[in-house]
């Protein structure tokens, strides 16, 4: 291996571990949404400056490979994916430990029915496995599973929609929770914002292994036309 | 739509009966830089000689098959005139020696027995080489020789030398790899004006040059033409895995 695709394969190795950093911190935000663990939630706002320390390591990374060896063809359309990758991540990191601060922030447990009427927690758990399968996508190079990532991200999009409807009706018999109901909405918004990052996510795997640009073209849904 | 100065059809080149240049069908639009290139020994030094019929000179050498300027047979016109309108500038900057700057430039014009007068000379002279940028570098030791200059300014006193000519292509093979990095920009700055008024085949072992000067790109291998395409489209997506593997060094 020259000494160019080793650090291709360096710089690849610290995309996952920053992804992995990103994804510990969305599982463990799921927890302390659940378990209303402000320890763990803090533990996310800890993690989230290592997730920032990666973000700049891996920019300064590309940076001197795009320098130095003036990469071109599948070469060049990695190096530029994991610029665009790395801000995503760094983003979702970001969105994450904005749900841990909500945690931190708010007075008492979250209502088991509040959480079940707004499907909150499985939009959560939806949310994780997005992450869990576009860092698949990226590790195995598989476009197809990348591309599968834009139907899913639907569901993510479906509970958005819906969820301000469905609050209006909660709070009518709860008024009380009104706070909670707040940080709910704000959660669903921000786990909405981690689907659409996936996404942009996919994007760039499918531009770095096949050449497409398919962002602002109509792939979405079931990606036939991508 | 870009009109075509020179095209080959099937064309072959052999030395003896190595078989070097194989089937190669390309079109070469007019007032662009087309880039050559592959791994040493695939035949692109040869496709660029049979150009200007250059390949004939060496013993042995044959081609078979097409090649076009302006949809006329090149291999049915006489040689000295397919130089005169096809000039070629050389990996290494060969100003003749005995020669001074002046003369180099007007060399192609007494060889050939041309009668100019003083006046025609001088205007052809400073034309040119204001044409490869060299004229407010030497209009004042115009009578001293060539090899004087710099390498760069030797190379570009050599395309002057060419272009005197007043050719409708310019071959350029590996023209700046004997040059440091200054004078090579600067080559490479004087090609982007030169195809405004010529078309140019570079043949080049520097695939960053290719990237930053050509509009198309050529890659050959193993006397195939493999790839053919717009430059920049060849070096974000090479269509075959062949070119891939070369650009981005996963060559073996």
């Amino acid at each position: 291996m020259t000494q160019f695709q080793t650090e291709i394969k360096e710089l690849k190795e610290q995309v996952i571990e920053m992804w992995q950093l990103v994804h510990s911190q969305l599982t463990k935000g799921l927890s302390a949404l659940l378990n209303f663990d402000k320890d763990l939630a803090r533990e996310i706002v800890m993690i989230e400056k290592r997730v920032n320390a990666a973000e700049l390591q891996i920019d300064k990374n590309s940076e001197n490979i795009l320098a130095i060896y003036s990469p071109v063809a599948v070469d060049l359309r990695f190096v530029l994916a994991v610029l665009k990758i790395n801000t995503n991540l760094e983003r979702v990191g970001d969105i994450a430990e904005g749900i841990a601060k909500l945690i931190i922030d708010t007075d008492k447990p979250f209502k088991q029915e509040l959480l079940d009427h707004t499907q909150v927690v499985e939009m959560y758990g939806e949310a994780v496995k997005l992450v869990e399968e576009i860092l698949l996508a990226f590790e195995n190079e598989k476009t197809t599973d990348a591309r599968g990532i834009f139907k899913r991200d639907e569901f993510l999009d479906e509970i958005n929609k819906k969820a301000n409807h469905l609050l209006i009706i909660y709070l009518k018999d709860h008024p009380e929770d009104l706070q909670q109901a707040l940080n709910v909405l704000s959660i669903i918004r921000r786990l909405e914002r981690v689907g659409d990052q996936a996404e942009n996510i996919a994007e760039e795997i499918i531009f770095y292994l096949e050449a497409k640009v398919i962002k602002h073209t109509q792939r979405k849904g079931n990606g036939k036309n991508a | 739509m870009e009109s075509t100065i020179v095209s080959s059809r099937n064309f072959n080149a052999y030395f003896g009966t190595n078989h070097v240049v194989k089937n190669v069908s390309m079109d070469i639009p007019k007032n662009n830089i087309i880039a050559v290139m592959g791994p040493s020994g695939c035949g692109k030094t040869t496709y660029l000689r049979c150009i200007n019929r250059m390949h004939e000179l060496i013993p042995g050498a044959s081609v078979q098959g097409e090649m076009l300027l302006h949809d006329e047979d090149l291999y049915s016109l006489n040689p000295i005139l397919v130089r005169l309108k096809i000039g070629m500038v050389f990996q290494r900057p060969n100003p003749f020696p005995n020669l001074s700057i002046y003369d180099n430039v007007i060399a192609g014009y007494k060889l050939n027995g041309f009668k100019l007068s003083k006046k025609e000379r001088d205007e052809i002279v400073e034309h040119s080489l204001q044409k490869a940028a060299l004229w407010n570098e030497v209009k004042d030791t115009l009578h001293k020789k060539g090899t004087f200059l710099s390498g760069g300014q030797q190379q570009r006193l050599c395309i002057a030398r060419a272009i005197a000519m007043e050719p409708e292509v310019l071959l350029m093979d590996e023209p700046t790899s004997a040059l440091d990095p200054i004078s090579t920009s600067s080559i490479e700055e004087l090609m982007h004006e030169l195809k405004k008024n010529y078309t140019l085949v570079i043949v080049t072992h520097n695939m960053q040059q290719a990237a930053r000067v050509s509009d198309k790109t050529a890659f050959f291998f193993l006397g195939e033409l493999v790839e053919y395409n717009d430059t920049r489209e060849m070096f974000i997506n090479p269509k075959d895995s062949r070119t891939q593997n070369y650009i981005t060094g996963r060559f073996s």
